[in-house]
């Protein structure tokens, strides 16, 4: 880089330094790490569900998520190792995000062995029908007299059927196809363009200028549009932004399709990054509580 | 040369503080929106609870009429809150803030002490509408802890965004936003009325 460099490469090392500090600031979300993965309609972690009631349940709430779009999810746990089952079931329901978006049809049934505690959590959009009296009264009288007897199995198929009446008819099935939550996809868009266009400008006037401008902009792009990240992803992503900011400029200037080759491949990076979280086909659809419902143990 | 190169440093930090301190405008302005929506979840959340107590203090009435001082307390309490006066700017006034929570505490340890005395009534703690009172006014409970939680977190993140540099500059000088106060626990707040059969 010669002389010129040099002087460059100063400052530069200051700033670089300053944002990395600035970066580790941003703090990172932390989703209860105590949640378990959901994996579908039964999630008996708890193993107190025998295999043929845990598969008559699933097509029952299979066939009630198709004709209504409510989802009503169980989970069973082993022990909630000294927390509160209210505290843990909200920490679940905004984990898994049951029901869908806007509608916020979902509930969460949920029963931890040890502790024999039942709680019924149910959606901000279903708690017109499904009131806290209700859940309180499904608790009482449908799930935990069976449970007291020990019988497990007519707990949950009782409990999940008066759980769908109690829903019934609330809401309609969803008209297209359940999609994966696309979080934060357009705004991505727009800041890539933005980031694009300050890189370009920046690059211009000189290579370090715009090297810098893409390793601030791209770990920030994907921090706003996309999800929180650690330490170590935004570095990464700040070396790739500045290796982008030096060479986007000169491809442009070269002209032709390969910079379209470039900008499509960054967006479409950017996207799987966020898109690549679910497995198995079943996820919540984005629906969100208020902490009403009921708790009971027996 | 050198004039080329204090050219390049000024447009460098021009550029750098534009860019941040362009998303700390936007930020901050979102993050105090979203602790307004969620001091109207708490507030809620409050008056539902206080929109049980009467049917709550009817039923046990019937079954424990000697306990009329429990049963005042109660109804005081919720008097008391019924008649403060919450303005629309709470959220950037400490003393009707904390106002407003004492009031809360009060209504709380008035029921608290109302669930002690229940559990010397067999008949009442049978009683369907008590049991149907009692889910709901955990519920009611549970909602509140959500919603103070929630209205916590928001504060948390508004008051770190209009704190950090460079957003403080922005602050400052343009949206001149306050410190949001968060909820502090109640004084015993561990033992909610709860009660068990």
């Amino acid at each position: 880089m010669g002389r010129k460099g040099r002087k460059f490469l100063l400052p530069l090392k200051k700033v670089f330094s300053f944002f990395i500090l600035l970066l580790c600031c941003l703090p990172a979300a932390a989703y209860g790490l105590d949640v378990p993965r959901l994996q579908g309609y039964v999630n008996d972690y708890a193993g107190i569900i025998s295999p043929s009631a845990k598969s008559k349940i699933e097509e029952e709430l299979k066939a009630f998520e198709q004709s209504d779009s409510t989802q009503i999810v169980i989970l069973t746990i082993a022990s909630l190792g000294g927390e509160n089952i209210e505290e843990f079931s909200i920490k679940a329901a905004e984990a898994w995000k049951i029901g869908h978006q806007g509608k916020d049809n979902g509930v969460l049934f949920i029963v931890s062995k040890q502790e024999r505690k039942i709680r019924i959590e149910v959606g901000r959009g279903l708690e017109g029908n499904l009131t806290d009296l209700m859940a309180g009264r499904i608790i009482d009288q449908v799930i935990k007299p069976r449970f007291k007897q020990g019988d497990f199995d007519r707990g949950f198929i009782a409990g999940v059927s008066a759980l769908i009446d109690g829903t019934r008819g609330e809401f309609k099935a969803e008209q297209r196809p359940v999609q994966r939550r696309q979080k934060g996809f357009p705004p991505f868009l727009t800041f890539l363009l933005f980031f694009g266009i300050f890189t370009l400008i920046l690059g211009s006037l000189s290579r370090i200028l715009g090297g810098i401008a893409g390793a601030l902009g791209l770990p920030a792009i994907v921090y706003l549009g996309v999800l929180p990240l650690g330490l170590l992803a935004i570095i990464l992503l700040a070396l790739v932004g500045f290796g982008a900011g030096l060479f986007l400029p000169r491809l442009f200037s070269s002209g032709g399709s390969r910079t379209d080759g470039f900008f499509f491949g960054s967006g479409m990076g950017g996207h799987s990054i966020g898109g690549g979280g679910f497995d198995g086909g079943f996820s919540g659809g984005g629906g969100s509580f208020g902490g009403g419902g009921a708790s009971g143990d027996w | 040369m050198r004039k080329g190169s204090l050219f390049i440093k000024f447009v460098l930090s021009a550029f750098i503080l534009a860019a941040l301190s362009g998303c700390g405008y936007n930020t901050m302005q979102k993050n105090e929106e979203a602790v307004k929506a969620a001091r109207g979840d708490v507030e809620a959340t409050y008056q539902r609870r206080n929109d049980l107590i009467p049917n709550l203090v009817q039923v046990v009435k019937a079954y424990a009429k000697h306990e009329k001082e429990t049963l005042t307390a109660v109804t005081e309490a919720r008097a008391k809150v019924g008649a403060m006066q919450v303005p629309k700017n709470i959220i950037d006034d400490p003393k009707a803030f904390s106002q407003f929570q004492e009031a809360q505490a009060g209504m709380s340890s008035a029921l608290s002490r109302l669930m002690v005395v229940v559990e010397r009534y067999p008949d009442l703690k049978a009683n369907q509408n008590f049991q149907d009172l009692q889910h709901q006014l955990e519920g009611t409970e549970n909602r509140i802890n959500v919603a103070r939680t929630r209205y916590n977190k928001a504060v948390e993140v508004f008051n770190t965004s209009i704190r950090v540099f460079p957003n403080n500059l922005t602050n400052n000088f343009l949206l001149h936003l306050s410190l949001k106060e968060p909820f502090k626990a109640e004084a015993g707040a561990e033992k909610a009325p709860q009660v068990k059969f």
